[in-house]
């Protein structure tokens, strides 16, 4: 992918997160009636609620407030939470490890045994071994991953006690360890995925084979693993890279709930409690950090995306 | 000059809505799935007349019980009957997703028929917020809403709608601009049909079967939303029961009877399940392209 | 162009046979094949066309040769024999062997027929790596000369390039190179020219022409282009609606053509050097695949149908000087075609 291409990428996504950090200002606005009482509640002082309005700049005009809230972002100010009166971004830069890790090993999950499934259905269309794979994807893409995982934790912490049930633990205690805590929610949270992978790869592998250059490929001698390799793989790659970057969102907000049943204390638990206890700064905060990651997600997908296909590459 | 009034004909789907519910009923799978949400409908009206005990009675002296004739599917932390409470919250996995996917229809269907036949301001402003909250993961958005609008059934399900308008936008603009390209459409608009009948008249009875299949999908996906928010708290509050909120308390004593999380949960695949058989069906019968 | 440039008169075994072929839709009980009953040969050296309208089952005769066929349809009948190997029975390594081995092939859309993932050099190389064991790099530098062999200029530079780079041309003359890469006997061109311009195709015929000369390569040349099969083969096989129709040296085709069929191909061809000659063209279409009549199946278009005759099936008869025919009329020597002098 050429240089200005990858600018051009860069600079769509940053446009998208301005329009993000719009959209959370103006949530803060859209609080029906006084913000500032709102947030402190029915007992608050008079007091309490002046220092909320005064924290959250709501005494002045809306342009203003937007102004100063975004270059305060800009230099990695979200803000302080309005309870613990802690640093907005050192919160969630605390509380995301958990997050983020859970969401990429999901994510290896779904690519590992959705793409794999996908391939072998497609090479084997109309065999048991694709019937088996659609029947089981249709079935995990209508199977919700907090429910998954509560039968995961039924079957593989409860019922047999081989795997922790709930909490999480730091990869440098111990790799061991690390994983035993990883492995159910990851699983959990990345099966749906992988269902909804197996089925795009088995379209698209299937798509791969009517095309004239593999029959081509055939004419040469290739076969096998070789023409696998080689002649389908890569061209259904293409597609497939699109599909993974969309699914990272459903992880994103997947991982929310699967990380209440699990009882970890990452972004999710931070967003709830945030939504709960109506802690505005931190809900903008958490808002805009997500859409960071997608951002950065779907960037690192396009650059995939141009790696694998020549013709975006070159053009 | 002709005394003959030249008229547009709007030619319908291809194939007509008759054929289309035929090709949904004959096939096993797709038949089952609307038999099920019938059934579904039909719990979520008569739930009071038909279930076997009253959902909200309590036994504290049976508690946790096993499956039995009397008790079908158990009882609960409170002794109350499992199978009555899961017809109970089936009114709940009716109408919240209708919630949802009426705004989002709301929202939706009119913007994008307007964008995609005018195009202009409202098709490139519409189109600039869709993709701005398409880049949001669609439960983050929602529970920002939700933060707004504060918890609550109702509440959360217009968050889910407001989310999933974007995505329903884009669908109905994407059909429309494809049907407008046709000569029937140019004809009507050249003898004088206002915007307004052209959408209506014209155009939405050619967009109706991609439109019907994304609002399918649509109505398994907010279940699971729904499932989803009231399972962190945000969603149903007590002593509302829906499929969700059951699942959390069966989450909360999952140590004492862990068989509890599994009839919330076949419930709600289940009907997720009918709703996307139904709707590949349709796609199927009408032929429209799976999105890639 | 009695005496094509490899055409040798030995009377030794063909190098490709193909014998009563037919294929057909398998689960269609009662319908009559895609392709039924065809049969020809071509010798070492050779180029033989097989021409015909499209849908005529000229494509899947090629395709049958090295087991390409798509899944949907299957060889019900027939042998195809290549070098005293039976590739209908072979064991699926040897055809490996022979697919880009021994046989190469090129087909019609050389965009969509090349991998858009992978260098044509890479796809050039591929070809030696499965026959020839090569190392990679050791192909790249045989694909280079192979890419300048077929006249493309600044072959090693054009070697990382990736087929939609290139011109449909170019493209062509790549899937070419990849095709004669192991030194083949037989080339089977499926409508190579077809989706290429006009001056174009007079180069990649120059081409195919240059190599056939130079490497004694045989030719399996599938066109509906008459003005190519002239000058460009030896024999010519006429296919209708999955018959053959005539199989004939090909300048007795121009001159007394042995099937209705032929003769309204060739009125219909435009004749240069001659003036304000009207174009005929022939009524109707070719019938598809399960609507073919079940006489011959040329009689509803044809305008020396006889009812009688030409109702009942036609058999395939030899009719001398190697040709053969499958008009009745014609066999029985009741109809006699004219053919058209050529300017």
């Amino acid at each position: 992918m050429s240089a200005g291409m990858v600018v051009r990428r860069l600079g769509g996504g940053l446009l998208v997160l301005w329009l993000v950090s719009i959209l959370t200002f103006l949530l803060v606005q859209l609080i029906p009636g006084d913000v500032a009482e709102v947030i402190a509640g029915e007992n608050a002082t008079v007091a309490e609620v002046a220092r909320i309005r005064a924290e959250l700049g709501l005494d002045k005009p809306v342009l203003e407030q937007y102004v100063s809230w975004f270059s305060g972002v800009l230099q990695g100010d979200l803000g302080n939470s309005l309870f613990s009166n802690r640093p907005v971004s050192s919160t969630i830069i605390e509380a995301a490890p958990p997050t983020v890790i859970i969401t990429l090993m999901a994510m290896a999950v779904a690519v590992v045994i959705g793409v794999t499934a996908g391939i072998i259905a497609g090479l084997t269309q109309g065999s048991w071994i694709d019937r088996a794979v659609s029947a089981l994807a249709t079935l995990g893409i209508a199977m919700p991953s907090f429910w998954l995982a509560m039968v995961l934790v039924s079957l593989f912490a409860l019922a047999n006690p081989w795997l922790p049930a709930t909490g999480y633990v730091d990869i440098r205690e111990g790799f061991g360890v690390w994983l035993s805590h990883v492995i159910l929610p990851a699983t959990s949270l990345g099966l749906a995925t992988s269902a909804e992978l197996a089925r795009h790869t088995r379209g698209c592998v299937a798509d791969v084979l009517t095309r004239p250059y593999v029959r081509t490929a055939r004419a040469r001698g290739a076969s096998g693993p070789w023409l696998v390799r080689r002649h389908i793989l890569r061209n259904a790659a293409i597609p497939v890279v699109t599909v993974l970057g969309l699914q990272t969102g459903r992880l994103l907000g997947g991982v929310i709930v699967v990380e209440a049943v699990f009882g970890i204390s990452g972004l999710g638990s931070l967003a709830i409690n945030s939504v709960l206890q109506r802690n505005y700064p931190m809900i903008q905060g958490y808002v805009l950090f997500s859409a960071v990651v997608v951002v950065a997600i779907n960037l690192i997908v396009d650059l995939a995306y141009g790696w694998i296909n020549p013709k975006v590459r070159t053009a | 000059m002709t005394t003959t009034t030249p008229t547009a004909a709007a030619p319908k789907s291809s194939r007509p809505a008759r054929h289309v519910v035929l090709t949904i009923l004959r096939r096993p799978a797709s038949a089952i799935a609307v038999a099920f949400i019938v059934l579904l409908v039909f719990l979520a009206i008569a739930g009071p007349f038909v279930s076997p005990h009253d959902p909200e009675a309590q036994n504290l002296g049976n508690r946790f019980a096993e499956l039995s004739w009397t008790h079908l599917l158990g009882t609960d932390e409170f002794g109350r009957d499992v199978a009555s409470r899961i017809i109970q919250a089936s009114r709940i996995a009716v109408i919240a997703p209708l919630i949802s996917v009426g705004v989002a229809l709301l929202i939706g269907l009119p913007l994008g028929l307007w964008a995609g036949l005018r195009r202009g301001v409202v098709d490139a402003v519409a189109g600039r917020l869709a993709d701005t909250i398409l880049s949001l993961p669609a439960l983050v958005g929602a529970l920002a809403i939700v933060a707004v609008l504060g918890p609550g059934l109702v509440n959360a399900m217009l968050a889910v709608g407001i989310i999933f308008a974007p995505g329903l936008f884009r669908v109905v603009r994407g059909a429309t601009l494809a049907v407008a390209e046709e000569t029937f459409v140019d004809s009507a608009v050249a003898i004088g049909s206002s915007t307004r009948r052209t959408l209506w008249v014209h155009i939405l009875p050619n967009i109706a079967a991609p439109l019907l299949v994304q609002v399918t999908i649509l109505m398994g996906v907010a279940l699971l939303a729904e499932a989803s928010l009231s399972f962190i708290g945000l969603g149903v509050q007590p002593p509302d029961a829906s499929w969700g909120s059951m699942l959390k308390s069966a989450y909360t004593n999952q140590f004492h009877s862990p068989f509890s999380v599994v009839p919330p949960g076949i419930a709600m695949v289940l009907t997720v399940l009918a709703f996307n058989t139904i709707g590949d069906s349709i796609r199927d019968a009408v032929g429209v392209r799976r999105r890639t | 162009m009695t005496a094509g440039p490899g055409q040798r008169s030995d009377a030794a075994e063909p190098l490709l046979s193909v014998e009563g072929l037919t294929i057909d839709l398998p689960g269609g009980v009662g319908q009559p094949g895609l392709v039924e009953d065809v049969t020809f040969e071509v010798r070492r050296g050779q180029a033989v066309a097989l021409i015909g309208e499209s849908g005529c089952g000229k494509s899947l005769t090629s395709m049958a040769i090295l087991g390409l066929l798509p899944a949907a349809v299957r060889v019900a009948a027939g042998s195809i024999r290549f070098d005293g190997v039976d590739l209908l029975t072979c064991r699926r390594r040897e055809l490996r062997r022979i697919r880009g081995g021994p046989v190469g092939m090129v087909f019609q859309e050389p965009m969509s027929s090349l991998n858009p993932t992978m260098t044509v050099g890479d796809q050039i190389a591929e070809v030696r790596r499965l026959h020839l064991g090569e190392r990679r790099s050791v192909a790249l530098k045989q694909a280079g000369q192979l890419l300048s062999r077929v006249g493309i200029p600044n072959a090693e530079r054009r070697l990382g390039s990736y087929p939609h780079e290139m011109s449909g041309g170019m493209q062509q003359r790549v899937m070419i190179a990849a095709a004669i890469a192991c030194d083949p006997k037989l080339l089977i061109a499926d409508e190579p020219t077809t989706a290429l311009d006009v001056t174009i195709q007079a180069e990649i015929l120059e081409l195919l022409r240059d190599l056939r000369r130079d490497l004694d390569l045989a030719v399996l040349l599938v066109t509906h282009d008459l003005g190519v099969v002239a000058d460009f083969c030896d024999d010519v096989v006429v296919m209708y609606a999955g018959h053959m129709a005539e199989r004939t040296p090909v300048d007795r085709l121009f001159y007394e053509p042995r099937h209705p069929y032929s003769s309204a191909l060739l009125a219909a061809v435009p004749q240069a050097g001659r003036a304000r000659t009207s174009l005929t063209v022939i009524p109707g279409r070719v019938p598809s695949a399960g609507q073919f009549p079940g006489g011959c199946r040329f009689e509803p278009r044809c305008e020396h149908s006889v009812d009688d005759v030409c109702r009942r099936p036609q058999a395939d008869t030899t009719i001398g000087d190697g040709r053969r025919t499958r008009c009745g009329r014609v066999a029985s020597g009741d109809l006699t075609l004219k053919g058209t002098v050529r300017g």
